[in-house]
């Protein structure tokens, strides 16, 4: 079976986000970029599959603009077999990445496409989804626990708000990963050098007949409101004095 | 314009969520249905009935619609959507499951946890954990659109009497099944409608010393939390996960123990009115949002403020 990983290129996790001062967006420039934390384990899950002789290959897909192809190497080095990269400096909204991303599939034919629960920057949670939808596919969010069976259904976990629970799914289906699904690997020197030598095709929105116009227009970005450090207390009973007496909220 | 408002219930009764989604809708303004979809559902629907300001309640009651399976409620929501300028949703781990397939069905762009209603198309929403407030005008025909609960105060839950009108399930689309779930049970609140929750992180070291803080908790009448390290660890199952990427929360009070306030467990808790931290480093970044601070070891904090309540 062949697996389709999609990998968003993001400001890194760590990075203090800060918005530009004009309030169109957020500081990009000189920033450090990484790979969504999510599609690591996306990508990290596709290559436990394959060493575990479940799949036969893996292809990493990220949309965007040129440097997506940085993010695209990194999963090569993860162990992912070959890449694609939908060029284009539109900016793109989750359905766009959806229809995008059900081009690449009508292609290539997996029998599974793992994505990101969410991108990090932002905070959509709906890709996964949406590419099901369009597929025709069943869709399996917020994984923690990929079982593949042999009669062409899996099981998944999945982490809803009481708990675990568990799904049957047809293949070929859509996962997207929540944070317990597995922890990435670091991609070794050796396996980055190979990365290189490994291929990713170009495409563009145009050859894969997808408008990706934005559905949505931002009006502005604004800093929330700053909440201000309040005072220490001494002692546990001056807590419980002023949440009591001076919060009143106990 | 007519809103309808996805029903959050456990068949029996309607989760407080949807009391918040049913606020965003009245901002928006426009006729309010509730559609319940679940498998004996009377009494959510009775329920939903109930809520101040909503006129109809579509009841989809069929055994598929049991487990909020997506494709089936998408499927259902898609039959509906025509009458309707707007398809709303609390972002619960349902609507967020949900709402995103039906949009892509009706080639619509959601609306992900708006945080605000500018106008019918103008909506604000948390980016980057919260760090940008972003402003988006949206050109779909429809708008759906998730709800962030704790932006919006709750709808009354009583004052309305709506009629409940039955609906034609949509069919089950054969995709998937639920097998069975692993489900907490807990005489305490939940954690996104409790008014105190009391959090504990990796600073606690183990599952078995978090007995300390649901003491703590029960005295207070409190839901407990955790941050990602924690329930990494194991200490705490996954749904008490508050933060960027687990829950968003906003209650009266919000104690923190042991976390070290990371921007990713900040954009969960930070709109909470009152926020009490207790970390042995004066210097963690929890410190930054706290109102009350105590440097502390927390074995011996914890223990303290469990016995200072009993007085
Ligand atoms: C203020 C602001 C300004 C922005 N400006 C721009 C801009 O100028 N140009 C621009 O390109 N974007 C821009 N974006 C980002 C863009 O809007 C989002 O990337 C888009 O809405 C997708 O949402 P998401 O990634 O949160 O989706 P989610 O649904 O949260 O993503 C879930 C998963 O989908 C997959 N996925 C999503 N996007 C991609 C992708 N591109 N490639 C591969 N896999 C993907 C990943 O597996 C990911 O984990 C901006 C965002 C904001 C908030
Ligand atoms: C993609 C992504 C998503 C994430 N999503 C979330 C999320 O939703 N929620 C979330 O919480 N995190 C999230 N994180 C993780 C986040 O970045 C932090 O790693 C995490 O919040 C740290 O948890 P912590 O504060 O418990 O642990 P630490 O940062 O290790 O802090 C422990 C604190 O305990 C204190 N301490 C230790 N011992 C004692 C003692 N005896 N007495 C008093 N204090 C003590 C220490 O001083 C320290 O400040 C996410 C990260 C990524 C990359």
């Amino acid at each position: 079976m062949k697996v389709l990983v999609a990998v968003k290129r993001v400001i890194d996790a760590n990075v203090k986000v800060r918005v530009k001062a004009d309030g169109t967006g957020v500081e990009t420039q000189n920033v450090k970029m990484s790979m969504n934390p999510f599609c690591e384990i996306a990508t990290e899950e596709a290559v436990r599959l394959k060493e575990a002789g479940k799949v036969t290959e893996i292809v990493a897909v990220s949309l965007g603009n040129a440097q997506c192809a940085e993010t695209i190497r990194t999963a090569l080095a993860m162990g992912a077999d070959r890449g694609i990269h939908v060029q284009t400096d539109v900016e793109l909204q989750p359905l766009a990445v959806a229809k995008l991303l059900k081009a690449v599939v009508d292609k290539e034919q997996p029998g599974l496409v793992i994505l990101g629960k969410q991108a990090i920057d932002d905070d959509s949670n709906q890709t996964g989804q949406m590419l099901s939808a369009l597929l025709g596919w069943p869709q399996a969010t917020f994984a923690s626990k990929l079982v593949l069976n042999d009669n062409a259904t899996a099981n998944v976990t999945r982490e809803v708000d009481g708990g675990l629970e568990t799904i049957e799914v047809k293949t070929p289906f859509v996962m997207t990963t929540d944070l317990r699904l597995n922890e990435p690997r670091y991609a070794s020197l050796p396996n980055i050098m190979k990365a290189k030598k490994k291929p990713i095709d170009a495409l563009t929105p145009e050859q894969l007949g997808v408008d990706p116009t934005p559905r949505l227009k931002t009006l502005k970005v604004a800093e929330p409101p700053k909440r201000s450090a309040g005072i220490k207390v001494k002692s546990v009973a001056e807590l419980v004095d002023k949440l009591k007496n001076e919060a009143k909220v106990i | 314009m007519s809103i309808l408002v996805l029903a959050e219930h456990d068949n029996a009764s309607l989760k407080s969520a949807t009391l918040h989604a049913v606020t965003a809708a009245q901002k928006i303004g426009g006729e309010i249905h509730i559609l319940v979809a679940g498998a004996g559902a009377q009494g959510a629907a009775d329920a939903a009935a109930k809520v101040a300001g909503v006129a109809k309640v579509l009841l989809a009651d069929d055994a598929i619609y049991g487990h909020a399976l997506a494709e089936n409620v998408a499927k259902l929501i898609v039959g509906l959507a025509g009458n309707y300028s707007h398809i709303l949703s609390a972002a619960t781990v349902n609507g967020k499951n949900i709402l995103p397939r039906a949009s892509a069905l009706l080639d619509v762009q959601q609306i992900s946890e708006i945080s605000a209603v500018e106008s019918a198309d103008t909506f604000v929403r948390p980016t980057y954990a919260g760090n940008a407030m972003t402003t988006v005008q949206s050109s779909d025909k429809i708008k759906i659109i998730t709800v962030r609960a704790t932006a919006f105060d709750a709808a009354a839950e009583t004052g309305g009497s709506a009629a409940i009108e039955k609906v034609a399930s949509g069919g089950d689309a054969g995709l998937s099944k639920f097998l069975g779930q692993e489900v907490q049970k807990t005489e305490r609140p939940e954690l996104t409608s409790a008014r105190i929750v009391v959090s504990g992180g990796r600073g606690m070291q183990s599952g078995e010393n978090f007995k300390m803080l649901e003491e703590v908790a029960d005295k207070l009448g409190a839901a407990v939390g955790a941050s990602r390290a924690a329930v990494d660890a194991g200490f705490v199952p996954n749904d008490y996960q508050v933060g960027q990427t687990g829950k968003i929360v906003a209650p009266d009070l919000y104690v923190a123990v042991g976390i070290s306030g990371a921007i990713q467990h900040l954009a969960g808790m930070k709109d909470s009115k009152v926020i009490v931290a207790i970390n042995k480093d004066e210097d963690a970044p929890i410190f930054q949002v706290a109102d009350y601070g105590l440097v502390a070891d927390l074995f011996t904090a914890v223990p303290e403020l469990a016995k200072e309540l009993n007085k």
